[in-house]
């Protein structure tokens, strides 16, 4: 298990590696350099940038270099100082920026894969078990609008029906009281009775393609020759149920979290766009409308490093549970 | 003895998925009314109506002045107020005033696919009523444009992207996918990793980021085409997938075997014995790709970062009902979002169809 | 079409054994069926058949013809649709009393404090018979624990000495492997040891060497055999390889389409078929001392459809010795002591 825990770690380094030049080629992707946009926004505010001034900045940032030793600088201050750059919109260090924003979008991204997870696996197993019962046909049919409907449809609808039927905003993280206060007991609860619309519209979307495949997976481990030979045995239903064909149903659905991460991430930028939350998706977008290249790059390539990251968790746990997967190694 | 070939075995299973059927019939409805957008749309989806912003739906009635049924449907008239409190102008129908509605009328000019010059419309007033009479069955947006219109027009954007780009996907699909299958080694390797590495990105991000960086002042075609291709961009792996799999798996099969025994030429063996053996599933694949292309266009439009004003496609629409205070006063702005999810739910229940068609071992 | 690639040698392994011994399950016109949208499959139709201890009854058929159903209705484990209909199951417990297995709820207690603890079951397929993501030790133990109330050590004591009874060296080794570590011979001598494990009185094997080369088969068999011995448990055997019967079986039956054609003692159904089904069967199997380049005979014609089972005699529509309207009716009768036809013309055709 730790050899192919290490193997599996050092894998990952090449597509992080990727990860982070395809994140670099995006913040070069704009037509201009960052420093014309700089001057042109400094400009656009009444201050007026001397060409001296910008040389020394060109050279300070690097950006009469050539594009690899750039690249280098950039993730060499990332990798090493935690530097990400500047960010020109807000002038200040795009480190100072990020980091509540990418916390707040992983607890949002985590506590709705649990959600999920918590909602389609006794729904696959229950749908699996009681085949063609009238909850099955239920979950079925709500799990296909949850596959149709795009996510900032719902959370749009959402709020439409919670504005004008019961009066209740239902945008963002924090009341009020808590948008800027610091972190505390209070700020944290606030934080959790908000947390669950944007994360109940977000698992919607997640856990209808989850029930389905718990409930196809369950559906074909049930009819297997083992659970007969178990059943054979003298083993009653639950444990027929529940040891056997759902351990072994689990395993290809395990395996799914590493793609489940990088959807959850895709919908949970476009909604929190919708319901303005105060995570990573907003500024993104608005990094990339104002091209605010430094501070867009930070995101995508610590989005990106998240959706790796579980990949290699999914894969990790994988192993651990099942037997085959380690030991044909 | 009558031998039915694989499309038609294919079509008879497909028959008897009812609900894929009636989903293919929505489906072909919607592809129709885009291709005739210009003969559906009362309205043109540009006119920009000063007397009726926000203008409510005015739903058809087949009720006549005593309240029965009449087969000549009409639509009421709309009286104006201000709100003495609010300062809004408010719209509520006028029972007094009834305008009949006719199909194929005279309406306002149009080209037809830009080429053909003509001024029927399906639907419209009959020529009697006077000038000015509202005719928006689903509303007007903030503009008083009609949002039947444009909803009508937008078909045409966002459901031809969708296959646009799934055939632009399909192409890098099976290049890719069908060289990583029938090649195998390390080619199949370095594709492979390429393929796992844009799975696990997120997608809508590195979409902004593809997105924002068109330049603004790329003309409307450009920008559609740019969409389409940063779609396809990062959607082909799908279909990567399941060709490559079906090569593997038809590698290995006996009839290839014997089609290289007997000396056919490689090109042969790929296009006559093994394509054909599996582009049922390719079909059925793209059928389910094409509403994850819609709503990628539609998530990406309606963020701004897609398709932009003139352009009318559904996400531009919904761009539009962005603010909750002005969809809480106007929600027929969340009609577009409507035919979003009717279009992509038809569109899996057909494609699911067509999987299970599709296998030729099903029952 | 049954063939076999096993020459037969009658008794060369130990010479059938008269069923003299006491019943250990009694089944009487068994009848199993599947109802289905295309109509209903008799799979089992009218079945009987005694097992005895220490005795192993063989039970021979092309697939399909009902002989797995069979054995599946005994425990209640067939597949949905699938239902007892009628007939009765009698089986004696260790204690001298009976207990009717028909009618049992197929998820109750009473049958699950049977399965796998009085009677056991061997799959045909070893591998897909274990679970693949618990050591073999978990699933043997499981059992053990379920059945005698053991607790974890005693267990695992009784399961190491089951394993060693298989003739599995290391018992500790295998039972912490996982079941795709093992050896095809090894994964169904681990089979069978579960299935040995509470010391049942029957054991129904299904076709347990089906699946496994012919050395294999070969040791498995006497495997089988000898654990009899120093048990004395009733074996139901299902197999369609003639030569296995010629192995193992001291009592015979012959089923076709669901019913049974013909029983006998393993001696007289080889030298003395009486069912022209049975007679097919036995000129289908390669011999020592036929001609070499003689072709095999195949049995003609197809297996009807299960869902229109031929009206009258089953076989007549195969049958070389049909005659119309006298074929109509054939009943089940004792041609010699033990030895039952259903054939109208039993006596008559050789």
């Amino acid at each position: 298990m730790l050899a192919y825990t290490l193997k599996r770690l050092l894998l990952s380094i090449p597509t992080l590696f990727v990860i982070s030049l395809l994140s670099f080629v995006l913040i070069q992707l704009p037509p201009g350099d960052f420093l014309s946009t700089y001057a042109a926004t400094l400009a656009s505010m009444g201050e007026q940038v001397s060409g001296d001034t910008l040389v020394l900045l060109r050279e300070a940032y690097g950006l009469d270099q050539p594009m690899y030793i750039q690249y280098l600088k950039w993730i060499g201050g990332i990798v090493l100082r935690g530097d990400f750059g500047l960010s020109l919109e807000w002038r200040q260090p795009v480190a100072s920026l990020i980091w509540e924003r990418m916390g707040l979008t992983i607890a949002l991204t985590l506590s709705t894969l649990v959600f999920t997870w918590l909602l389609a696996i006794p729904i696959g197993i229950y749908s699996a078990t009681n085949q063609y019962s009238l909850l099955d046909y239920v979950f079925t049919t709500i799990g296909f609008i949850g596959l149709g409907v795009p996510g900032f449809m719902l959370a749009l609808v959402v709020m439409w029906v919670s504005f004008s039927y019961f009066g209740a905003d239902v945008g963002g993280l924090f009341s009020d009281g808590y948008k800027n206060a610091p972190w505390s007991f209070g700020r944290v609860l606030d934080l959790l009775s908000h947390l669950w619309i944007p994360m109940a519209i977000l698992g919607m979307e997640g856990s209808a393609g989850l029930i389905r495949t718990m409930r196809a997976n369950v559906l074909d481990e049930l009819h297997k020759p083992y659970v007969t030979a178990a059943r054979a045995r003298g083993l009653d239903e639950t444990v027929l149920t529940y040891e056997y064909p759902v351990q072994v149903a689990l395993n290809p659905f395990i395996s799914t979290l590493g793609w489940a991460l990088p959807g959850l991430v895709n919908g949970g930028t476009i909604i929190s766009v919708t319901l303005s939350l105060p995570t990573a998706g907003p500024l993104l977008l608005r990094a990339l409308q104002s091209q605010d290249m430094y501070l867009a790059g930070a995101f995508i390539l610590l989005l990106g490093s998240l959706t790796i990251f579980g990949t290699l968790m999914s894969d990790l746990l994988l192993a651990w549970i099942d037997p085959r997967i380690r030991l044909d190694e | 003895m009558l031998v039915a070939s694989q499309w038609k075995l294919m079509f008879w299973r497909f028959r008897r998925h009812k609900l894929a059927m009636i989903c293919t019939v929505v489906v072909i409805f919607f592809y129709v009314v885009a291709l005739f957008a210009e003969v559906i749309a009362p309205l043109d989806p540009n006119k920009v109506s000063n007397l009726y912003r926000y203008a409510p739906p005015q739903p058809i009635s087949f009720q006549d002045k005593d309240g029965g049924f009449s087969l000549r449907p009409f639509v009421l008239g709309m009286k104006s107020s201000r709100d003495t409190n609010t300062l809004r102008i408010t719209y509520v129908p006028d029972p007094t005033k009834r305008f009949p509605v006719n199909f194929f009328v005279k309406g306002e000019k149009y080209k037809f696919w830009g080429i053909w010059e003509s001024d029927v419309h399906l639907m419209g007033l009959a020529p009697d009523a006077p000038a000015n009479t509202p005719f928006f069955l689903l509303g007007t947006d903030r503009l008083g444009r009609d949002m039947f219109s444009r909803i009508v027009y937008g078909a045409r954007i966002s459901l031809s992207i969708g296959l646009v780009g799934v055939l632009l996907s399909l192409v890098f699909g099976i290049l890719l996918g069908g060289v990583s299958g029938y090649y195998g080694g390390w080619l199949d390797a370095v594709i492979q990793r390429i393929i796992e590495f844009i799975r696990s990105l997120p997608t809508i991000p590195v979409w902004m980021a593809l997105g924002a960086a068109m330049p603004p002042k790329w003309p409307p075609e450009y920008v559609y085409f740019g969409i389409t291709i940063i779609l396809s961009l990062l959607g082909w792996t799908g279909l990567a997938r399941v060709v490559r799999g079906r090569f593997l798996a038809l590698r290995e099969e006996d009839f290839v075997l014997a089609a290289r025994l007997t000396n056919c030429s490689e090109s042969r063996i790929i296009f006559r014995h093994m394509v054909p053996s599996f582009a049922s599933h390719i079909i059925a694949s793209i059928t389910l790709a094409v509403p994850g292309m819609i709503m990628s266009e539609t998530s990406l439009s309606f963020l701004g970062l897609g398709l932009r004003s003139p352009v009318i496609s559904w996400g531009v629409l919904l761009q539009e009902a962005q603010n909750i205070q002005t969809v809480a006063l106007f929600p027929w702005l969340l009609i577009p979002g409507a035919a979003v999810i009717l279009i992509v739910l038809a569109f899996s229940f057909v494609g699911d169809g067509l999987r299970d068609a599709a296998d030729p071992y099903g029952r | 079409m049954m063939t076999s690639t096993d020459a037969v040698r009658v008794g060369t392994t130990s010479a059938p054994r008269a069923m003299d011994t006491p019943v250990a399950l009694d089944v009487n016109d068994l009848r199993t069926h599947f109802t289905m949208p295309g109509g209903t499959v008799r799979a089992v139709d009218g079945v009987s058949y005694r097992l005895h201890r220490g005795r192993t009854l063989g039970i021979v058929g092309e697939s399909g013809c009902g002989k797995s159903v069979t054995a599946q209705s005994i425990l209640g484990i067939v597949p949905r649709p699938g239902k007892v209909v009628s007939g009765s199951m009698m089986l004696t417990r260790g204690d001298g009393s009976t207990l009717e297995l028909a009618g049992l709820d197929p998820k109750g207690k009473v049958i699950r404090s049977v399965r796998g603890n009085e009677i056991a079951y061997i799959f045909q397929e070893p591998m897909s018979a274990l679970s693949p993501i618990h050591t073999i030790g978990h699933q043997i133990t499981e059992v053990i624990r379920l059945h005698t109330g053991a607790n974890r050590d005693q267990a695992r004591e009784r399961a190491e000495t089951v394993m060693r009874q298989v003739g599995l060296p290391r018992p500790d080794e295998v039972l912490g492997r996982y079941p795709h570590q093992l050896s095809g011979g090894m994964r169904q001598r681990a089979v069978i040891g579960i299935a040995l494990a509470c010391n049942p009185s029957i054991l129904i094997a299904d076709e347990p060497t089906t699946a496994l080369d012919v050395t294999t088969e070969a040791v498995i068999l006497d495997l089988v055999r000898s654990l009899q011995d120093t048990t004395g448990m009733a074996i139901q055997f299902i197999t369609h390889n003639l030569g296995v019967i010629a192995e193992i079986a001291d009592e015979v039956v012959v089923m076709y389409m669901g019913r049974q054609v013909e029983r006998a003692s393993v001696t007289d159904l080889f030298l003395r078929p009486q069912h022209p089904y049975t007679q097919a069967l036995l000129r289908s199997m390669p011999r020592l001392g036929k001609r070499a380049q003689a072709r095999l005979e195949a049995i003609e014609g197809m297996v009807p459809d299960p869902f229109s089972v031929p009206v009258g005699c089953a076989f007549h529509t195969r049958c070389r010795h049909y005659v119309p309207v006298r074929c109509d009716q054939p009943e089940y009768v004792e041609v010699a002591p033990g030895h039952w036809v259903r054939c109208s013309r039993a006596g008559e055709v050789a």
